[in-house]
């Protein structure tokens, strides 16, 4: 991620341009105009804050479409997946959403524009796809990776709002507190476990500064990475050498997809035989895709932190 | 005596030269790095062949004999080689301006990485991308002289160069579509492309070195030769050489060894057209001199830089390809300069 995505992102840039002969998509969704029966708190047109400024949302949306995995797994979560009628091809939870072949890091306005939605909800914004999606009628929200967990919960609040599910959107914010709370409580920082967080099999990191750094400090973790910090937007690729004396009590292995990496491969790493992590099993493998999100399952991936961490302690012990 | 020291001395000078600077940038490479182990324990252990003298610790012996040994070997192949192999293009497409990459291997070379990393067994991927870039840039450079190839006569080296242009962008293009249809293969590809030694050990060593050695002695073997083709293909046919087969040699030893170089670094640019141009500044122009010493002055080059890609931001690692053109535009520049104020 970090840099390297960066540029990425920049080589996709969607040629499209809106307009040409798509037909306009209709304003108003017809039906269902009354407040959804499980929440009567939500009222509308409603004005929500996203990363493109406020957006004001006219009707109850019933046509949306996610290019964000992370609010695809929110507007499930807020019981707003009924409203959803497409997702882009990286959504893959939970498994009920309604994958498409739509890109979220490619888009093209006009196959947008096809499933005729009255609400685009998107990430990242490589070029103009909000304006774009405006330009033809179709309300669309930003909500940009997360920098901390205050404001992933914000976006669920503000998702909430913007589709009718108010009251469970900010269940699940009171839910998720009270959840980290208690994890946070359970967790020991005095035992200094150190952590090296992978994000690739280069030894790209993410320091403290980072979203997902931020949960591991939550924990009390000491992150190897934030040596490093300094100039590298958060994202330094480490050297092999620094990890080897560094030697830290747990490895994170966030390229299990991507790179195919396991425990048994770390291990097989020239000199890597010799780290704590290692040698007392403190290498855990995470699912990628929850990693690399700020929605909903942030819990139990800092539930499955929290349990190495005591592992880990267990075993220095 | 005196006499006798001023006839071989401007090249023997530089080679004596040559050969001390890479023993410096060899035991820099050994010495420097983002953990610090001691200078004195350093030379020790070199004397006791990888044994872990005492007072060393185990884990410092380990970084020396598993990451920064096989780190310096590599970016010292990987340099000799893209050095060596820019040389030797310069000279039998007369242009200064000619590098490794010039006939479609760093395209082949991305594709074949791109194509491992996207539809290749995912376990495996430490195995299947340089063998996967290594195979691609031979493929690259294979399709650019199978089609390029041509009896314009003085022109042939031009038609070369044109067909690598358009294979190289054809190929470039293949690697852009195969990445759009499996985006999430991207951040990998564009890691490995940007050129790194960050992962390097042993197996690496092993991939490069015999590729490596076969194609750098065979342009030695052929350096005399560099100088007839440079003059031209009439000149040098009229004094019996066998242009064509020569530049077929020189094509496949020079895509040899750099396909061996992007397979274990990726692609680090800039190395093949500075280390060579160098060179010909500090001895004149012969090949004689030109293609050993860059070999000499690639090594170090590409040593002295991978000391600088891990210690600058240490603990973190800067890409390599980055910093070959940092410090060595300026170098370059500064050379320049100087040659023409001597001049």
């Amino acid at each position: 991620m970090g840099k390297p995505l960066g540029i990425l992102v920049a080589f996709g840039l969607a040629v499209s341009l809106a307009g040409c002969g798509s037909e306009e998509a209709p304003e108003r969704a017809t039906g269902s105009d009354g407040g959804s029966p499980t929440s009567g708190t939500s009222s509308f047109p409603v004005t929500v804050e996203g990363t493109n400024g406020e957006v004001t949302i006219d009707d109850r949306p019933v046509r949306i479409v996610s290019l964000s995995p992370t609010a695809t797994e929110d507007l499930f979560a807020i019981g707003a997946g009924d409203q959803v009628i497409a997702v882009d091809d990286q959504s893959n939870f939970p498994p009920e959403a309604p994958m498409t072949d739509l890109s979220g890091f490619e888009p093209n306005v006009e196959a947008i524009a096809g499933y005729q939605p009255d609400l685009v909800v998107f990430a990242t914004e490589p070029g103009d796809l909000g304006s774009s999606l405006e330009a033809l009628g179709v309300t669309a929200l930003q909500l940009d990776a997360a920098p901390t967990l205050e404001v992933a919960y914000d976006q669920m609040e503000q998702l909430g709002l913007a589709t009718g599910h108010a009251a469970e959107a900010e269940a699940l914010v009171v839910d998720m507190r009270s959840q980290v709370d208690e994890l946070v409580a359970g967790a020991d920082p005095s035992a200094g476990l150190g952590f090296y967080y992978e994000l690739d099999d280069t030894f790209y990191s993410a320091t403290s500064k980072t979203f997902i750094g931020q949960l591991f400090e939550l924990l009390g973790l000491e992150n190897i990475a934030d040596a490093a910090g300094k100039g590298s937007g958060g994202y330094p690729q480490l050297s092999a050498e620094y990890i080897i004396q560094a030697d830290p009590d747990l490895i994170f292995l966030a390229d299990t997809k991507c790179c195919g990496q396991s425990p048994e491969s770390v291990a097989q790493r020239p000199g890597w035989d010799e780290i704590a992590a290692v040698t007392h099993g403190g290498v855990v493998p995470l699912d990628e895709d929850v990693a690399q999100r700020w929605g909903p399952r942030v819990v139990e991936l800092l539930g499955e932190i929290a349990a190495a961490a005591e592992t880990a302690e267990a075993a220095a012990a | 005596m005196s006499t006798h020291a001023s006839i071989v001395s401007p090249r023997n000078r530089a080679t004596v030269i040559g050969v001390g600077v890479l023993i410096a940038a060899i035991l820099a490479g050994l010495l420097i790095g983002p953990v610090r182990i001691g200078t004195v324990n350093v030379f020790r252990w070199l004397f006791s062949f990888g044994q872990a003298p005492t007072g060393m610790s185990e884990q410092e012996a380990l970084i020396l004999a598993e990451l920064r040994l096989p780190r310096v070997i590599v970016a010292g192949l990987v340099g000799a080689s893209l050095a060596t192999s820019g040389a030797a293009y310069q000279a039998v497409f007369r242009n200064p301006l000619a590098d490794p990459y010039l006939l479609g291997a760093a395209a082949g070379a991305g594709l074949g990485a791109t194509i491992a990393v996207g539809y290749g067994p995912a376990g495996a991927i430490d195995v299947t991308v340089p063998i996967a870039a290594f195979v691609g840039a031979l493929v690259g450079v294979g399709l650019a002289y199978g089609l390029g190839r041509s009896n314009l006569g003085g022109r042939a080296g031009t038609s070369l160069v044109l067909a690598g242009v358009a294979v190289a962008s054809f190929l470039t293009a293949v690697q852009t579509f195969l990445q759009q249809q499996r985006s999430e293969t991207l951040r990998q590809v564009y890691t490995w492309i940007l050129g790194r030694l960050g992962t390097t050990g042993w197996d690496d060593v092993w991939l490069a070195l015999p590729s490596v050695a076969l194609a750098v002695t065979t342009l030695w073997i052929v350096r005399r030769l560099l100088d007839v083709i440079e003059v031209g293909d009439v000149e040098a046919q009229s004094l019996g050489l066998n242009v064509t087969r020569l530049r077929l040699v020189v094509v496949l030893a020079a895509s040899l060894a750099t396909a061996a170089a992007v397979a274990v670094a990726g692609l680090i640019g800039f190395v093949g057209i500075i280390v060579p141009h160098t060179v010909r500044l500090l001895v004149g122009g012969s090949y004689r001199s030109v293609l050993p010493l860059s070999v000499l002055f690639g090594a170090s080059f590409l040593i002295i830089v991978d000391v600088l890609a891990r210690t600058v931001a240490a603990p973190a690692e800067i890409p390599i390809g980055v910093i070959t053109a940092l410090v060595g535009a300026p170098f370059f520049v500064a050379v320049l300069r100087r040659n023409r104020r001597a001049i």
